[in-house]
């Protein structure tokens, strides 16, 4: 199967692991990962900031380089649903925008793609810790995707899959929103970090690296450690798929 | 005078820092959201009622002037004398002349958004009408000289030492505690007001369109004392609030019970047809409606921002906004918070007074998801973001950015030449200078020290070699 890979801008510059990981994962899986290189972002910081014209031009750029993909998948719920969800709101011009009707149904989040096209139920993979899901607004209310990462989380043979209170309530990032109104963000991601501790998890796992980047980049500065003195992390679910792969082999070497 | 909320971003750090009054909320609106939750999860059929809502409210609104003559007419038909008001002043003009016409010196009045949104009480009260507001909840608010936090709760940021010490203070009651003696208290001062007062004044939460009648939806019996005491009825209606027949109230009082306090049904609903009968002995003997456009019709004429009119003001989306949470409602500045108060709030005062509204949302959609009439409230607030680019002069340097961003983001090697030349810098520059605000409590990561694109393309290399 011939899959397109899109990986968002910032994951590509920031946080290129999860993309790694994301092409391991869908080669495990025998499929053929092709990753278009003209691609760069797909417009959702302008759009997010209110700059329509600005957006709509990067998302022109992005259907055009995707167009004729059989499959999208991405490493992100908030980019995706970007793709799917908001370039309805750009007022594509003609060609521009029945390409997108089109390739909206093609796009897919990881862990939904790896559920719901490839099939995958129980991932085999070790990874022995306690684990909670966060879920990214837009991969929940955007693709409605709320069992899968869970779902794939629970088959990893070690995983203590732990459910947080407010697993829904959002982490406060809302990309420019967290440069605009820093201090709003910070209260809200406080508030998350406080249930994820509460949960009791070393990892916080999601589907997005930018509300990891939140959540992480909070615990970090407050250095707030768990009962045991451990520390809460972060992980992005492609990561630790990937990460419970190569933990079962060298188990088994 | 500045609206206040022109002043949204300055004066955010006062209200984040009421540790009380976010606590206060918070707990409140935990519970609200549970109860919420059950109710809501007893109805089979909740999203065909959410739907079914949207369609009957985008009938209504697709046509609002036809159902406006329609509604107006039936009133009068059942003996209610009926006004339009174009805005705020011509509305509180006329209810002057009416309060002016029967003598009623003392006016009490059950709980109205629109009212506040008119600012009926201080008028009144500044062309020297005694005016009580009647609902335990306004009593307290007008009785600290403070204005609603919350849609249905209006004092829901005071906790109950706050409202205890205010009862003791300006009531002389002995300090207590007990919500029983509180409640008490207000009672027998509001049973003297219902006896003597001249009017009721009331909202309407409804506006019947096949009766001309109107429902009013409430939990403490104050607003039934309001249109049944009094010998003159006056209901202020923001133009807005029609549906079609008495069958829809079926539909709406579902969504609106079960949203806004996660109750089946309210303790009171009740159904007026205008003045009593001549063979009743109860009810207004003269019933007055001010249907209130104040800037309604310039949501009409806007596809998108038209959708805001179907809100039933049943608070859910305040509720679960992790915005309003944390900040409470006062921070929004004005009678109507929350993200359809985000929203609506620069359509009523004008963009440029309301501009950094839309952006205090993390657009996270949990809003959109509860609401019972189906608003796409973040949609909207995305798309008040995009008018306040479009019409308003945007922050420079942020534009200067997000076209500079765009220009490099037109082409992969310009993108990526972007991202190395960003590596060397950020060795260099202390994220303190460029994300002052995001560092203050969050470690920024670094630009990674290869990009996957790097990765992949290096790949393919050793791959054609190895081939």
């Amino acid at each position: 199967m011939d899959v397109f890979l899109f990986i968002p801008c910032f994951v590509d510059q920031l946080f290129p692991q999860v993309g790694i990981a994301t092409v391991k994962i869908l080669q495990e899986l025998n499929c053929r990962v092709i990753y278009p290189e003209q691609q760069t972002c797909c417009g959702q910081p302008a759009f997010n900031t209110g700059y329509q014209k600005e957006a709509a031009q990067l998302a022109s750029r992005f259907i055009e380089i995707f167009k004729d993909a059989e499959y999208v998948v991405a490493p992100s719920g908030s980019c995706a649903a970007m793709i799917k969800n908001f370039y309805g709101e750009l007022n594509l011009p003609g060609s521009s925008g029945k390409d997108w009707q089109n390739l909206r149904n093609k796009i897919y989040e990881l862990s939904d793609f790896l559920t719901s096209v490839l099939h995958v139920e129980k991932w085999d993979g070790h990874f022995p810790a306690r684990v909670t899901y966060h879920d990214s607004c837009h991969t929940l209310r955007e693709l409605h995707v709320k069992d899968q990462p869970r779902l794939l989380l629970q088959s990893i043979a070690g995983v203590e899959l732990i459910e947080m209170e407010n697993a829904e309530t959002c982490c406060g990032f809302g990309g420019t929103f967290s440069v605009k109104f820093p201090l709003i963000s910070t209260a809200m991601v406080q508030n998350k970090v406080n249930w994820i501790q509460q949960s009791g998890a070393e990892i916080v796992v999601s589907t997005d690296s930018s509300c990891l980047m939140n959540i992480d980049g909070y615990l970090q500065k407050q250095k707030i450690p768990l009962p045991d003195r451990r520390h809460t992390r972060s992980m992005h679910l492609a990561e630790i798929l990937w990460q419970s792969k190569e933990n079962l082999r060298k188990k088994s070497v | 005078m500045i609206p206040l909320t022109k002043e949204f971003k300055k004066d955010l750090p006062r209200h984040l820092r009421n540790e009380t009054v976010r606590k206060n909320i918070s707990k409140a609106l935990d519970l609200s959201i549970k109860k919420r939750n059950e109710a809501v999860a007893e109805v089979a059929d909740w999203e065909e009622l959410r739907e079914k809502a949207n369609r009957i409210k985008r009938q209504i609104i697709d046509n609002l002037y036809d159902n406006l003559n329609a509604f107006e007419k039936n009133a009068r038909k059942n003996g209610v004398e009926v006004f339009r008001a174009a805005n705020a002043s011509e509305a509180n003009s006329i209810a002057e002349e009416i309060a002016t016409r029967h003598a009623a010196n003392l006016i009490v009045k059950s709980k109205s958004m629109v009212s506040e949104e008119i600012g009926f009480n201080d008028y009144m009260i500044a062309k020297g009408f005694e005016v009580v507001e009647t609902d335990l909840g306004e009593f307290i608010i007008q009785l600290a000289n403070e204005t609603p936090s919350h849609l249905i709760g209006p004092a829901i940021h005071k906790s109950i030492p706050e409202i205890a010490q205010l009862f003791a203070e300006k009531l002389g009651i002995p300090y207590s505690e007990d919500p029983k003696i509180l409640t008490e208290t207000a009672r027998k001062i509001l049973r003297q007001k219902f006896l003597k007062a001249d009017m009721g004044v009331t909202g309407a939460n409804f506006g019947i369109v096949e009766n001309g009648g109107i429902a009013i939806v409430e939990n403490e019996g104050n607003g039934r004392m309001c249109f049944t005491l009094p010998k003159v009825h006056l209901a202020l209606i923001g133009m807005e609030r029609l549906i079609p027949a008495v069958d829809d109230l079926a539909i709406f009082l579902t969504l609106l019970c079960r949203s806004a306090t996660g109750q089946r049904l309210s303790s009171y609903v009740a159904m007026l047809t205008g003045p009593r009968l001549t063979e009743f002995f109860d009810g207004p003997k003269k019933s007055y409606y001010i249907l209130i456009d104040n800037k309604r019709s310039s949501f009409l004429k806007d596809d998108n921002l038209k959708q805001a009119l179907y809100c039933i003001r049943c608070s859910a989306c305040y509720n679960v906004c992790p915005v309003y949470q944390n900040i409470g409602g006062h921070a929004y500045g004005w009678v109507y918070q929350g993200p359809i108060g985000a929203a609506i709030t620069p359509q009523f005062l004008g963009l440029e007074n309301a501009r950094d509204l839309p952006f205090a949302s993390s657009l996270c959609g949990a809003c959109s998801d509860v609401c019972p009439v189906k608003i796409p409230l973040h949609h909207l607030l995305w798309y008040q973001r995009s008018r306040i680019v479009k019409e308003l002069k945007p922050p420079k340097f942020e534009k200067i950015i997000l076209n500079e961003f765009n220009k490099v983001a037109q082409s992969a090697d310009r993108f990526q030449k972007m991202g190395k030349i960003a590596r060397v810098i950020q060795k260099i520059i202390p994220d303190k200078l460029y994300a002052r605000g995001w560092t203050a409590s969050r470690k920024l990561p670094g630009i990674a020290e290869s990009s996957f694109h790097d990765w992949w393309s290096e790949r393919l290399v050793k791959k054609n070699h190895h081939d």
